[in-house]
């Protein structure tokens, strides 16, 4: 009697998520929790090496590629947003997701942040926001609340914080919405969401860091942070800003502040509508026609 | 014999650079080879543009100091380039524009009301080019329908109206020149017959018509002078050929772009001049790290800073060599014309994901915009090279895994393979790694890539000119063409022309230079920046040398006095 071959079961279990690489982020850093939502979200979901490409920045948050085995483009400090677009733009069928800090995102990568929201581009910004520079050891990110103390700020921050969900929504990202580290279950569900959405969206998520940051701790956000009411409608863009507005004791919203339906960049590209660019045959192009437009 | 030179000039705004494009394709259409090149300042209206066209029955490459017809819309025009015209030359000016012609002893002149003509049939201040044009081609006695052709051509977007009104001021400048001048007509565009068609092309369309040719499937380009045209190309064809073309938010970006279209399987490049090339640095010595394909079309101009923004000048070699951080594998290749700049941006493509590194296609403002007549080009010995391309599932996949050649397995998101792109020194999986036996491994990997190309891609230089000769130039880049120019009127000098920057074909100028018994060095730029390459590299250092670093190119005149002078 034969014997019914035994078949591999074709989920996707946490260890292969696994890289060799021991997690190296210092004990009790929010980075854990992004993490733990992101596998989450990538065993649920099925997100894997045929499915998914990540890209990172540099900063403490660009360490996640080593810990997730998912192909990963680990470039430049403020360069992950342009990459992912050329990665999209060249492959749209891929989930691509941009793990990028605060530093990394609003200081040194700000522009391109702004223009890709304004493309809504169709891909997910995971912004690390820890209020503060910590891979360089402990200096004032653009989240950097006023009069905070850092070691390039000892007499107190003069700088204005950014607000990066306010930013979003004023240069036209589509899906915005903000959770604590610590929720990693409802990080997972919005990580999830996110990447739905057809278009640019951007989760801030609010990272301690236990190292440097001593006001943005773990109690801080457990005790100011607030989810947003059921009766909250995240379609209206009004409400939304005014939403941004709110950044004080007890009063920072989580949860999807906007989620707007309005055509994602790679839709516009009539030369991508039917097959990714990528998956078109690489081929030399016959230019003849072309040649005698300059006869 | 100098080729006949025929000079058309007036304000910016006035369709100056489009009339010598049309003045370029009837001599071309007519049986005759030509260059033009064009000078304008970074205004858009109310500057002084010119454009010269070169006209010859042989081949010609470059502009010339002297001017045989002139063309003057404007009495700038007069002021600036009478001085220029030859004895026994022409010019044609608006004779009730109220212009002061001034000394014009041993010229033929024709005198011709062109605004006032155009503005009796129903045309505007616009179309006197058109009406100069006209009166052109009879004073040359070319074929007139070659001019009407151009001008349905040039205006077949616009209303019919606009063609037919420009038909008219042509003709009836045509006809105005012939009852009144007939004695004195030049026939210097007579037709002549050839059998093949030639097409007259920019570096920048051949640039972007190389990149297509070769499968270009991604490009992110920044505006930017004198490189612009390129996008222009690119932008235009993208739906139709299935490529994308995206202009992003600056040059940081376009290179980012670039390399990540290019991590996710595209054949990418971006094209900019100097200044856009400074913010790719960060981006360009990525590409050499994280060992990602990409094309990048540096068109120099007057340097530094925002320089001479649409001015010509060979400064930027010794950036592109060195620029960013470190040591990375690199390779820099500098055409020398339009048809060089085909070709190369073709292998620039074959090249840049062969040895998986950044592929620099350094030109300037020269070969950039100047129009050259040439066959079009043949390429059907081209094939595409993707090198060590894994577009399938691999068991036990390492994108940077240690290999004889350097060259490691590139694989793209997607297929099942994991890899990680990083800026960070890594191991063969692509983890930041900083062990030291690591970093040695890595760094001898990616930088051996370079031997091998030297051994097996480096191409040598050309020597042009008679074997044996007294005098040996060498140079490389947009001097080619005024080069060859000299060459035609001295018969015992040559040329060497050096297209690869890096690496450097050291040995082959060694042996090409061995017998020399004078030396001459020809670049645009202050410093003698190709000069010092080849010191560097050789020890070779030429007994006299030629800089220009005015914004002009150099011109065969210049090249001839030197040649003539004892030093």
């Amino acid at each position: 009697m034969k014997s019914k071959p035994i078949q591999s079961k074709k989920v996707l279990t946490s260890s292969k998520l696994s890289t060799p690489n021991p997690c190296n982020w210092c004990p009790g850093c929010g980075d854990f929790g992004i993490w733990s939502a992101f596998r989450g979200a990538c065993i649920e979901q099925k997100w894997d090496n045929t499915n998914t490409a990540l890209v990172a920045g540099i900063g403490c948050h660009g360490h996640i590629v080593n810990f997730v085995k998912i192909t990963a483009f680990e470039g430049l400090h403020g360069r992950a947003i342009p990459v992912a677009s050329g990665v999209k733009m060249a492959n749209h069928r891929l989930n691509v997701f941009v793990f990028t800090g605060d530093g990394d995102c609003l200081s040194e990568g700000g522009n391109h942040f702004v223009h890709a929201a304004r493309r809504n581009q169709n891909i997910t910004i995971i912004l690390h926001d820890n209020a503060l520079y910590a891979l360089t050891t402990g200096q004032a990110s653009p989240r950097t609340p006023l009069g905070q103390k850092t070691k390039s700020t000892p007499q107190g921050n003069i700088d204005d914080p950014l607000h990066p969900l306010r930013l979003a929504l004023a240069s036209g990202a589509t899906f915005l919405a903000r959770e604590y580290a610590g929720n990693v279950e409802s990080l997972k569900d919005i990580m999830v969401k996110a990447n739905a959405h057809k278009g640019f969206s951007v989760i801030q998520v609010l990272q301690p860091c236990v190292t440097f940051n001593k006001l943005y701790t773990h109690r801080f956000y457990q005790e100011n942070t607030y989810q947003l009411p059921k009766t909250y409608d995240s379609t209206d863009k009004v409400a939304a800003y005014e939403k941004t507005l709110e950044w004080d004791f007890k009063k920072i919203p989580v949860g999807i502040l906007y989620q707007e339906q309005r055509e994602c960049y790679e839709d516009k590209f009539p030369q991508i509508h039917k097959t990714p660019l990528i998956k078109k045959p690489l081929r030399k192009r016959s230019m003849t026609k072309l040649f005698k437009q300059y006869m | 014999m100098k080729p006949y030179v025929v000079k058309i000039a007036g304000e910016a705004g006035y369709g100056i650079m489009s009339a010598g494009l049309m003045l370029n394709k009837v001599a071309m259409r007519s049986g005759y080879y030509t260059f033009d090149y064009s000078e304008y300042p970074s205004i858009v209206r109310g500057g002084h543009n010119v454009m010269q066209v070169a006209i010859d029955t042989k081949p010609v490459k470059s502009p010339y100091l002297h001017t045989n017809f002139l063309i003057a819309l404007d009495q700038d025009t007069l002021s600036k380039h009478m001085g220029e015209v030859v004895k026994g030359g022409s010019v044609l000016y608006d004779s009730e524009a109220g212009m002061d012609l001034g000394k014009h002893n041993g010229l033929h002149v024709f005198d011709v009301p062109l605004y006032k003509m155009a503005k009796e049939i129903g045309g505007s201040l616009f179309m006197k080019n058109t009406a100069a044009l006209g009166a052109a081609m009879a004073i040359l006695g070319a074929d007139g329908k070659h001019l009407l052709d151009l001008i349905s051509d040039a205006f077949s977007h616009k209303h019919e109206a606009v063609v037919r009104l420009n038909h008219e001021v042509a003709k009836a400048a045509w006809k105005y020149v012939q009852d009144h001048h007939f004695e004195s007509i030049r026939p210097a565009l007579k037709p002549r017959k050839r059998s093949k068609k030639y097409m007259a092309v920019t570096g920048n369309e051949s640039v972007a018509l190389g990149a297509i040719a070769a499968g270009l499937q991604f490009a992110a380009i920044y505006p930017m002078t004198p490189t612009s045209n390129i996008l222009h190309v690119l932008a235009e064809h993208q739906e139709k050929l299935g490529f994308i073309y995206k202009q992003p938010e600056d040059e940081i970006s376009a290179i980012n772009m670039a390399m990540g279209a290019a991590h996710a399987g595209a054949r990418s490049m971006v094209a900019t001049s100097g200044g856009g090339f400074c913010l790719m640095s960060e981006g360009y010595g990525l590409a050499g790290l994280a060992e990602i394909p990409v094309v990048i079309i540096e068109g120099m101009r007057g340097a530094p800073a925002t320089g001479l923004p649409t001015w010509t000048e060979q400064g930027d070699l010794q950036f592109v060599l060195h620029a960013h951080q470190g040591d990375f594998p690199r390779i820099v290749l500098a055409p020398g014309d339009v048809t060089e700049a085909f070709y190369m941006t073709m292998d620039a493509m074959n090249l840049a994901e062969k040895y998986q590194c950044p592929v620099v296609v350094l030109i300037d403002k020269h070969i950039c915009e100047s129009h050259e007549s040439v066959l079009p080009f043949d390429y059907k010995k081209y094939s595409i090279e993707r090198g060590n391309f894994i577009s399938s599932k691999r068991l036990a996949y390492k994108r940077y895994a240690m290999t004889a050649s350097g060259m490691s397995p590139r694989s793209i998101p997607g297929v099942g393979n994991h890899f990680v792109a990083n800026s960070d020194e890594h191991d063969e999986v692509g983890y930041s790694n900083e062990d030291s036996q690591n970093r040695l491994d890595q760094m001898h990997k990616r930088m051996h890539k370079m031997e091998v190309c030297e051994k097996k891609d480096m191409q040598k230089p050309v020597l042009y000119g008679p074997k044996d000769a007294q005098t040996t130039i060498v140079s490389w880049g947009s001097n080619k063409g005024s080069i060859l120019e000299a060459l035609k009127h001295s018969s015992k000098v040559n040329y060497l022309h050096v297209t690869w920057m890096h690496p450097f074909p050291s040995d082959a100028i060694k042996k090409a230079l061995a017998k020399t018994k004078k030396l001459i060095g020809i670049e645009c730029n202050y410093s003698g920046q190709f000069l010092s390459l080849l010191k560097e590299k050789t020890g070779i250092v030429p007994d006299d040398v030629l800089l220009k670093y005015d914004g002009r190119p150099i011109f065969p005149e210049e090249i001839l006095q030197k040649l003539r002078s004892k030093s």
